[in-house]
């Protein structure tokens, strides 16, 4: 027989941002359960709303698979004693596992004992496990309360667990637990009182709760929409927003309010910004992407008093626009100028210095960069303007209340102050990529800015011995090591990179500040952006060996790396080059008995020795001019011609032979050619076969 | 409902719900957290109920009178119910009903919000409430106070009365707020506000402050040392008092401000450490009693 389960577990308020993970490990949780105690179902469910956790699992078996248990007992000997009698160790054995002596059997002299569990009844099973799913939901935060033995996320308020129509009775530190839950919590007053897991959904449906996080998705979806499309509007998609809607409400209806039309004449972030992040609102665009002076919020509740609950918003949202505008105006009086003074008195990081130490690091690291990518004197101008700037925003009041503001206010303020608008422009995207997957600065100067400044932290942190370590990242290393891998790569930037990271440590050399020497802490820089940039470009779908044949040469210049990369993966899919590649693996396996790579042309004796070394001579000298000019693909066009004479002269030549003057010289061909191969790439790790 | 109303229906209800009803410290805090009525009495396995009005200073919030949001002080409405009652929330809003809001006409929300106070070595889990969109009350589960694990957890419930009175009486200015009859918040404390912003901003003493600093904190070890538990605890409020204008005036530097606060939050550890073991030896006598009140 099967029947469903419904095990929800009631609790107060679910901070929304852990749900999503919560109930994927609610489902895993209750997969792994099932399995280890032989309980067959038909599909696992898991629905949240902020006060519940439901699983709900469908067609489950009322009775466990049965479990045939066999053990290895004792030897034949150590079995029976000299009259045939079982011993104290088969007893021992016997009775340990509850195994008949009818049902023995031998097997290579040792006797095995076998019984058939017989499988319990479902309900008697889930009173057992059920208790354990509570405990083993790990949230981020988790709290204590009421003197309870375990910990969970908020408290837990009621247990709901129903297998069919009946209760699966426990006791779980003296909560409630039946047939009884509860509604809305100001539209349902009264318990409601769930017989059978069929009425479940709809039982709670007419307490005003929608269970089932897809129809509330759905359902704010649609009413947003409509809203946004009466007001003559479109909602700039926010999934984000939509999910943490979605768990802060069990019965959404959306509403529209408005605000007053002046407040559009702030800059457009600085509306959203209170909107979205404080009161999670979503605005409205018209066709043009010009703000309305509306705002869709969603109400956790029905459409009852809704107009009661549209003035209390806008009422708040006045408020907060007000203090907005209050903050924009009393920075636009005070200027970055004096703010940049001000920099002096918040801390970047403890040991690092202030932000104001971090401004000047930022303007060395940009001004050594413009030298060295030989910026034109107006850029040169407008990144050290900029550098100086970057970080101003930072102590003015609007970013004091809305720190996601940071450079976007910067580059508002720079413009209304008259700074040229490439200064402003880059202040206002240097933060750039914000986020995984975030676009990189669009202008050279925002991406010089972007590099000097993440740079500065990651020379910083690693020179107090702050790194990542698994998922401890308190200053976004890893986040800032990638952005300026992407910035470089998408704005074709060559550089060393070496010189770029022992510049960026000098003012904590000069500090005195180094957890260890230079030399070390470098390295350390370089290995973490190497490990960076090779895990970016796996991602993009590039080969191992392919990266390791660049990368394990050392990457001084990132971007010259990654066009090696690409262009020995475009040739890797041919054919011919394979085959080159084979050939160079015996060269470079050989060339590795070599002591001294002289070529002495006297002792020549063959013809594919001087074919070989001729032909090399020759390739040379196009390969390194290829090299060269960075024209990779004919670097590797250059080579082709070599794969002949190496064939050759494996097929028809010893290397090895006796006389040593010979055998040295002609590994000091192989030891040439192998070099050669290397200024590009370590060919020889590259996997053939595949 | 006047302000002074708003107060008295609050007293009322969680009177009835069994709670003691205090009266304001008498030494100058920034939060009800801070009055030993919360901080100390939500240490140790001892239960405690008890509600009162805690007029908060925030030197740093001054605004000479001119926002009408912020002020140097503006008045909490704390309560504190120790071990936190199954229905806590339920019990919560029927204290708004008190304050004549009906739950079901407006859009109630628990959002995610944890309180942490670097200075008492204390921190929760827990809520602000959201009316129809607005912050009023900070709701939480205390976990951790004075660096020690609560034994037994607190329900902390903070309503900030000048944000709920400017709700129900329609205000956009706190000023505006009608006390009782004709007299308004501004009449009785507008002046205060602008005189304690220019003395936190402008005038205040540094040099006397960093003494009074020095020495409060040396009184509160000496004493301490001695178990004199309450008044110690009163020379780390007037520690904390101190930093708090000092730092509005501008004359704590960024490297001495986390070695402020930690100084202050190590007087508190004391503090809670000799309190936790005074209430041992005394045998924790509200163990028996608390219960019986209810």
């Amino acid at each position: 027989m099967k029947k469903d389960l419904i095990f929800e577990i009631g609790t107060e308020e679910i901070p929304a941002r852990f749900m999503n993970k919560s109930l994927e490990r609610l489902k895993l949780i209750a997969e792994s359960l099932f399995k280890d105690n032989r309980i067959r179902y038909g599909e696992i469910n898991v629905y949240g709303t902020p006060r519940r956790l439901t699983l709900y699992v469908k067609d489950v078996m009322d009775k466990q698979e049965d479990l045939e248990i066999i053990k290895k007992g004792p030897s034949k000997k150590a079995a029976y004693d000299s009259d045939g009698n079982p011993t104290k160790a088969l007893l021992g054995f016997l009775k340990g596992n509850k195994f008949e002596k009818d049902n023995l059997s031998v097997k290579d002299e040792y006797l095995y004992g076998k019984r058939l569990e017989k499988g319990n009844d479902t309900i008697e099973v889930l009173k057992e496990i059920l208790p354990k799913v509570i405990t083993a939901i790990n949230f981020p935060k988790s709290m204590k309360w009421g003197n309870k033995s375990f910990k969970f996320v908020r408290p837990v308020r009621w247990l709901l667990p129903i297998y069919g129509d009946k209760l699966v009775e426990f006791d779980k530190d003296g909560i409630p637990c039946s047939k009884i839950t509860k509604g809305h919590r100001t539209l349902s007053k009264e318990d409601i009182i769930i017989d059978n897991t069929s009425e479940y959904f709809d039982k709670l449906r007419e307490g005003f709760v929608i269970v089932d996080q897809n129809e509330r998705r759905e359902m704010i979806r649609n009413q947003i929409n409509r809203i946004a499309v009466e007001k003559g509007g479109v909602i700039t998609t926010d999934e984000e927003l939509l999910e943490e809607i979605l768990y802060l409400v069990e019965y959404p209806t959306a509403f529209c309010g408005s605000f007053d039309e002046e407040f559009l004449e702030l800059p457009k972030e600085v509306v959203i910004t209170p909107m979205k992040e404080h009161q999670r609102y979503f605005p409205i665009e018209d066709d043009k992407g010009e703000l309305l002076n509306y705002f869709i919020a969603v109400r956790n509740g029905d459409e009852n008093y809704i107009n009661i609950v549209k003035e209390g918003n806008e009422k708040v949202l006045r408020a907060r626009l007000s203090d907005a505008r209050f903050f924009f105006d009393e920075d636009k009086k005070t200027g970055l100028e004096s703010c940049v003074e001000k920099l002096k008195n918040v801390v970047f990081q403890e040991t690092l210095g202030t932000m104001y130490d971090k401004t000047s690091n930022i303007k060395d690291i940009s001004s050594y960069l413009s030298e060295e990518l030989r910026l034109s004197d107006i850029d040169k101008k407008y990144l050290d303007r900029a550098a100086y700037l970057s970080k101003a925003d930072l102590v003015t009041n609007m970013v004091k209340e809305f720190d996601e503001l940071q450079g976007i206010m910067g580059k508002e303020y720079a413009l209304i102050q008259g700074e040229d608008p490439l200064v402003a422009k880059a202040i206002g995207e240097y933060y750039m990529p914000r986020f995984a997957g975030d676009k990189v600065p669009s202008s050279t100067v925002g991406s010089l800015l972007s590099i000097s400044d993440k740079i500065d932290t990651i020379a910083g942190c690693f020179s107090i011995g702050i790194q990542p370590t698994g998922s401890q990242d308190p200053y976004a290393l890893r986040r800032q090591a990638l952005g300026i891998i992407n910035i470089i790569l998408e704005k074709s930037i060559n550089l060393s990179f070496r010189g770029l990271a022992k510049k960026s440590l000098e003012p904590f050399i000069k500090k005195n500040i180094l957890a260890k020497e230079e030399s070390k802490v470098l390295d350390q820089i370089e290995e973490f952006f190497k490990v960076r940039l090779k895990n970016a470009l796996l991602e993009q779908g590039y080969d191992y060996d392919i990266l390791d044949a660049v990368l394990n040469k050392g990457i001084d210049d990132i971007y010259d790396a990654y066009l090696r990369i690409k262009e020995l993966s475009k040739w890797r899919k041919k054919e011919e080059f394979l085959n080159i590649v084979g050939s160079f693996i015996r060269v470079s396996n050989l060339a590795k008995e070599c002591k001294n790579p002289v070529i002495n042309y006297s002792l020549f004796d063959s013809e594919e020795e001087k074919t070989l070394v001729h032909i090399y001579e020759k390739t040379k000298e196009e390969f390194l001019k290829a090299i060269g000019e960075k024209d990779y693909n004919n670097a590797l066009k250059a080579i082709e011609v070599l794969k002949e004479p190496i064939d050759n002269f494996f097929d028809n030549i010893m290397v090895m032979v006796e006389d040593i003057n010979i055998r040295n010289n002609r590994l000091a061909i192989l030891k040439q050619i192998s070099e050669m191969m290397n200024i590009f790439a370590d060919l020889s790790i590259i996997v053939v076969n595949k | 409902m006047t302000f002074q109303e708003i107060i008295l229906n609050l007293q009322n209800y969680w009177a009835e719900k069994n709670c003691i009803i205090a009266q304001p410290y008498d030494i100058e805090v920034g939060a009800g957290t801070m009055s030993p009525f919360t901080f100390l009495k939500a240490l140790g396995p001892e239960p405690w109920q008890i509600a009162y009005v805690e007029p908060s200073r925030r030197p740093a919030d001054a605004r000479y009178g001119e926002n009408p949001n912020r002020v140097y002080q503006h008045h909490q409405y704390q309560v504190i119910i120790k071990p936190s009652p199954d229905d806590i929330q339920d019990l919560y809003l029927g204290s708004l009903e008190a304050l004549g809001i009906d739950p079901v006409k407006h859009d109630i929300r628990f959002v995610e919000d944890n309180w942490e106070a670097p200075t008492l070595g204390a921190w929760g889990l827990g809520w602000e409430v959201w009316l129809d969109g607005m912050e009023i009350t900070q709701f939480t589960y205390f976990q951790q106070i004075g660096g020690f694990d609560c034994e037994l957890e607190s329900a902390e419930l903070t309503y900030g009365l000048e944000r709920i009175a400017m709700y129900i009486q329609e205000k956009d200015n706190v000023f505006d707020i009608e006390w009782v009859g004709n007299i308004t918040y501004g009449d009785i404390f507008k002046k205060a506000e602008v005189e304690h912003s220019f003395y936190s901003f402008e005038e205040a003493d540094i040099s006397l402050l960093f003494n009074l600093f020095n020495q409060y904190k040396k009184e509160a070890e000496r004493i301490i040392a001695k178990s004199l538990v309450i008044p110690a605890y009163d020379y780390v409020l007037k520690c904390s008092h101190m930093f708090n204008v000092l730092d509005s005036r501008g004359a704590i530097s960024v490297t001495e401000r986390t070695g402020f606060i930690a100084e202050v939050r190590n007087l508190a550890k004391l503090v809670a450490q000799s309190y936790l073991k005074q209430r041992e030896d005394m045998g924790f006598p509200l163990l028996k009693k608390i219960e019986k009140t209810k």
